[in-house]
């Protein structure tokens, strides 16, 4: 089997072993590229210089008989909404397009540091604001496993990367199911963790009381190991939490037995794709052979929260993007004679339709007089959002949805119409609104397209999801299947 | 000014405040520096980055909270005021909205000797802005202007008063009290000049007798206390006349120009921003225990109220002496020191009010920068009190001291300033002079007094002031009067 189309672990077995180069594995992914990138567009900018001049590196390590950490040598990809020191950090917007931090996110140092070989940047919806990746202002990337529809978004690049073999496992971020509603439709593993659990310093903030960033996997297994790598305080970020972080690989046991899932009705009502709602109830099903008690309960408020992540969100978002001014760096309108025309040029100019759409709403939302009425009430619903998990968790161990109504749709489609694109978010959004940790695993093909099976968590509680995640995976062979491309 | 006005002002004062590092990075917080040298990721505010508060800062405002006599917030938080200027690199202020550090104290200032309590609202913090460089004389005459971000991030205290000061001279003297508490706490330089210290003031008149509140307008850019005074002086005369002419106040922010002496609008209420506030989603709410609090009160220093008292009572001083001394926390230490050497506050007093002041404010430095040590002051006086120089001799010496810094001692020796006490001596020129001016001598026989005097002047000419003008008076009254 080709280097470029095996995990995370299987591929640190054939590094520590000398049977591999780092080199090797790199090249090997780059071929992949080459092959299929075309089609795919899943890059913003790929660093093949630098990403060799790293596998050399941990291939020198390796040689002078240095122990080497499981992500040592090979290659990821990073959504470019993260900072890369010395490397375009664009958003896929024009106002970034020519932005260069000074310096790294804390996941994209960590990462270096674990001997990581970075291979590129990939594409997204214009500052993570979408769920196609067709709001990129570059160009849309495709999905693997159709190339007439969308990969999903706003992460869309990392979940295609990693759906067509182009990298190992890839780095998205998660504001109402950025992470994983693109994985469900690219039929990959991805993670949402607990708010706070990952350091969301030099992630370029979308919604900062809901962004964060996670991983993308070709399994189970290479999720709890990329997490082991990123998560933890970060004294650069005030809201990332000071906790212990477990070795993840630990919960990777085959057993389910006496875990209680939780299944919300609210979550299998109108609009979900009848053969969406039968892979979901195979693997409810599966869960039960395996020995877990699957029970059908109720999370009353889930009507509200697309409303409220769609005040809350925007509001945010419109205060987090005001810096983008042509001030101090990224795109400006030259031809403005004064500091106000300069400012509404370069906004006009800079930025999409979807991002201006939402600053407005945000503006809106938070005016004063209308503050009370949508952004502090929207608050107040999101505490009894929730305040329905919290209950649930005293129940249940883990509940489990799908992780978008449908599969993949098609270019286009949905793109008219907000609302209707708003809604395939919907599984997703009350996971990052409650601050909770949601994982995404392919489940099944629906029509040849993957479908997600989405696992909820209480707040720290990766363990258990990687524990019922990684048994389905052991007892199926879905996360096996692959896009003919 | 009309007497039948009454004047409403209420003062917002910003305070930079001391710390090394800014208020959510590590970067300097040093004054001055080459342009965008004291800056880093977070406080340009690039993409992706996130604030952390230093706790110094918080420190800081407990104790500027306390000693304005307010109630610390057990629970606060940061909020986010958007609007868009070129030096503010996010486009939004980090700042405390509904929830502020301290709340509900006050500050007492005394007027006309009479001691009157002002109110403070609020005390705050909030992160300080950058500085735009214009190319040309004015913004309008630029072709650019260029942005130093040094003072970004910036820790900042805002206190807000009351609207309880009643003149122009009442906030005056209100700042001035606030600006030597926070020196006494040593939480800010209060430099005016270098923007540390900066004062906008909130300013309405309403008829005696009317109980609501006129319309009011907010004054912006007064870099002194004279010129806070000087503004609000002419801002009261433009309100009156408006009304007096019929017309209504509009409430608009208006902006002090110091070379004209009049305020000009800058922008109407209709212009003014709605700066949407918010909480900060990058930084936690702030939880502040009692006993931290507890630390920092069982820190505070003795302020300047406490230190008046105390001079009052231990060394006797007359009420207007310790206020003027204490009113700066250099000045008074600088007092304090001097007494270990020297045992007569009063004496030290009319000095440190006089002399002292008169040369330090003339030679526009501060206490600090003075090159009369307090062992040299205490001894001046010393010499004074010996007899070995006169109160007028010892104005020499002061101006020569302050000049060079040398110890008085020295100064009457080499300039041989030393006062002559001996009788035999200052005989021989009384007779002298009373032989070499007989017209005067006939005038004070007649009862003009005022010939004793310049008797008295011309001995102490000859001796080029030297001789004890006590002993002078004795012998010129021992002979004219037999």
């Amino acid at each position: 089997m080709a280097l470029y189309r095996k995990t995370i672990h299987e591929l640190h077995q054939l590094l520590k072993s000398k049977q591999v180069s780092s080199e090797e594995i790199t090249k090997s992914v780059f071929e992949r590229i080459d092959q299929v990138e075309d089609k795919v567009k899943a890059f913003v900018t790929q660093t093949r210089e630098i990403a060799l001049a790293k596998a050399k590196e941990v291939d020198d390590k390796i040689a002078r008989g240095e122990e080497i950490g499981p992500l040592a040598g090979i290659p990821v990809v990073i959504k470019d909404n993260m900072c890369t020191r010395g490397i375009l950090t664009t958003c896929s917007s024009k106002m970034l397009h020519n932005f260069v931090p000074p310096y790294d996110a804390t996941v994209v140092k960590k990462l270096a540091d674990a001997g990581a070989v970075m291979i590129g940047k990939s594409n997204l919806d214009e500052f993570a604001m979408g769920s196609s990746t067709e709001n990129s202002r570059f160009f849309p990337t495709r999905n693997p496993w159709d190339l007439e529809r969308v990969p999903g978004g706003s992460s869309g690049g990392s979940a295609a990367a990693v759906a067509a073999d182009e990298t190992v496992y890839s780095l998205g971020s998660d504001t109402g199911g950025s992470i994983r509603q693109p994985a469900s439709f690219c039929g990959v593993v991805g993670l949402k963790p607990t708010y706070g659990l990952v350091s969301r310093y030099g992630l370029v903030a979308f919604a900062s009381s809901l962004d964060q960033i996670g991983p993308f996997s070709k399994d189970v297994t290479d999720a709890a190991i990329i997490m082991n790598t990123i998560a933890g305080h970060d004294p650069c970020d005030s809201t990332s939490v000071n906790y212990n972080v477990p070795d993840y690989t630990k919960s990777l046991v085959n057993d389910v037995r006496g875990i209680k899932i939780g299944i919300p009705k609210e979550y299998f009502v109108e609009g979900i794709q009848p053969d969406v709602r039968e892979l979901i109830e195979d693997a409810i099903k599966k869960f039960e052979s395996l020995g877990a008690v699957c029970e059908e309960m109720s999370l009353p408020h889930t009507e509200y929260a697309l409303p409220v992540y769609y005040i809350l969100a925007p509001a945010e978002a419109s205060s987090n993007l005001a810096r983008y001014d042509g001030v101090g760096y990224g795109y400006r309108d030259e031809s403005a004679d004064d500091i106000v025309s300069m400012y509404m040029k370069t906004r006009s100019e800079g930025f999409g339709a979807e991002v201006k759409r939402r600053i407005m709403l945000g503006t809106y939302a938070l005016s004063s007089g209308y503050y009370d009425a949508y952004y502090l009430k929207a608050l107040k619903v999101r505490t009894l959002i929730k305040q329905d998990f919290d209950r649930a968790f005293e129940k249940y161990d883990v509940i489990l949805t799908p992780t978008s109504p449908s599969t993949a749709f098609k270019f286009g489609e949905k793109s008219d119409n907000p609302m209707e694109m708003y809604l395939s978010d919907i599984c997703t959004i009350a996971v990052n609104l409650a601050g909770i940790p949601g994982i995404s695993i392919p489940c099944g093909l629906s029509q040849g397209l993957p479908v997600g099976l989405q696992l909820i968590g209480k707040p720290l509680g990766e363990e258990t999801l990687f524990r019922v995640a990684y048994t389905y995976e052991q007892n199926t062979d879905h996360h096996k299947a692959k896009p003919s491309l | 000014m009309s007497a039948d006005y009454e004047v409403i002002i209420g003062l917002e004062v910003h305070a930079e405040l001391k710390t090394d590092s800014k208020i959510f990075c590590c970067s300097s917080t040093e004054f001055g520096g080459d342009p965008n040298t004291h800056v880093c990721p977070v406080c340009l505010g690039l993409p992706g980055v996130l604030p952390v508060l230093n706790k110094k800062v918080v420190e800081f405002a407990i104790k500027t909270g306390l000693a304005l006599n307010c109630k610390i917030a057990e629970f606060s938080k940061f909020d986010r005021k958007n609007y868009y200027y070129p030096d503010l690199p996010k486009n939004y202020q980090i700042s405390q909205y509904d929830l502020p550090i301290a709340e509900h104290g006050y500050l007492d200032i005394t007027v006309n000797g009479e001691q009157k309590r002002i109110g403070i609202t609020r005390v705050h913090m909030e992160e300080d802005a950058g500085k735009l460089v214009h190319e040309g004389a004015t913004i309008a005459s630029s072709k650019y202007s260029r942005v130093d971000y040094n003072r970004t991030g910036v820790p900042l205290v805002e206190i807000v008063s009351e609207p309880d000061i009643r003149s122009p001279e009442e906030a005056r003297l209100y700042l001035e009290k606030l600006k030597a508490i926070l020196q006494y706490i040593d939480v800010s330089d209060c430099k005016m000049e270098e923007g540390s210290l900066r004062c906008d003031a909130n300013i309405s008149v309403r008829p005696v007798g009317q109980k609501e509140f006129g319309t009011k307008t907010e004054l912006k850019n007064m870099n002194s206390f004279r010129a806070l005074q000087r503004a609000l002086e002419y801002e009261v005369q433009r309100q009156i006349e408006i009304l007096e002419e019929g017309g209504r106040v509009v409430q608009e922010t208006r902006t002090w120009d110091e070379n004209k002496g009049i305020t000009l609008s800058m922008r109407s209420k209709e212009q003014a921003h709605d700066y949407r506030y918010f909480p900060d989603p990058d930084l936690v709410p702030l939880v502040i225990d009692e006993e931290w609090v507890n630390k920092i009160k069982s820190t505070l220093p003795e302020l300047p109220d406490q230190r008046k008292a105390r001079y009052v009572e231990q060394y006797g001083l007359p009420e207007y002496d310790a206020e003027v001394i204490t009113a700066s926390k250099a000045l008074s230490d600088y007092f304090d020191r001097c007494l270990k050497y020297y045992d007569n506050p009063k004496a030290l007093s009319n000095w440190v009010m006089g002399e002292l002041l008169k040369h330090l404010n003339g030679a526009n430095i501060d206490i600090t920068e003075c090159k009369i040590s307090p062992e040299n002051m205490a001894e001046l006086l010393t010499l004074i009190d010996k007899g070995t120089i006169s109160g007028k001799i010892a104005k020499t010496v002061f101006e020569e001291m302050f000049a060079t810094g040398e110890k008085p001692e020295k100064i009457v020796q080499d300039k041989g300033l030393v006062q002559i006490s001996d009788e035999s001596a200052i005989a021989a020129l009384v007779d002298e002079v009373i032989a070499n001016n007989p017209q005067s001598v006939e005038d004070y026989k007649n009862g003009k007094d005022r010939a004793l005097g310049f008797l008295v002047g011309q001995v102490m000419k000859a001796t080029k002031g030297k001789a004890n003008p006590e002993i002078v008076n004795k012998l010129l009254k021992e002979r004219l009067n037999n």
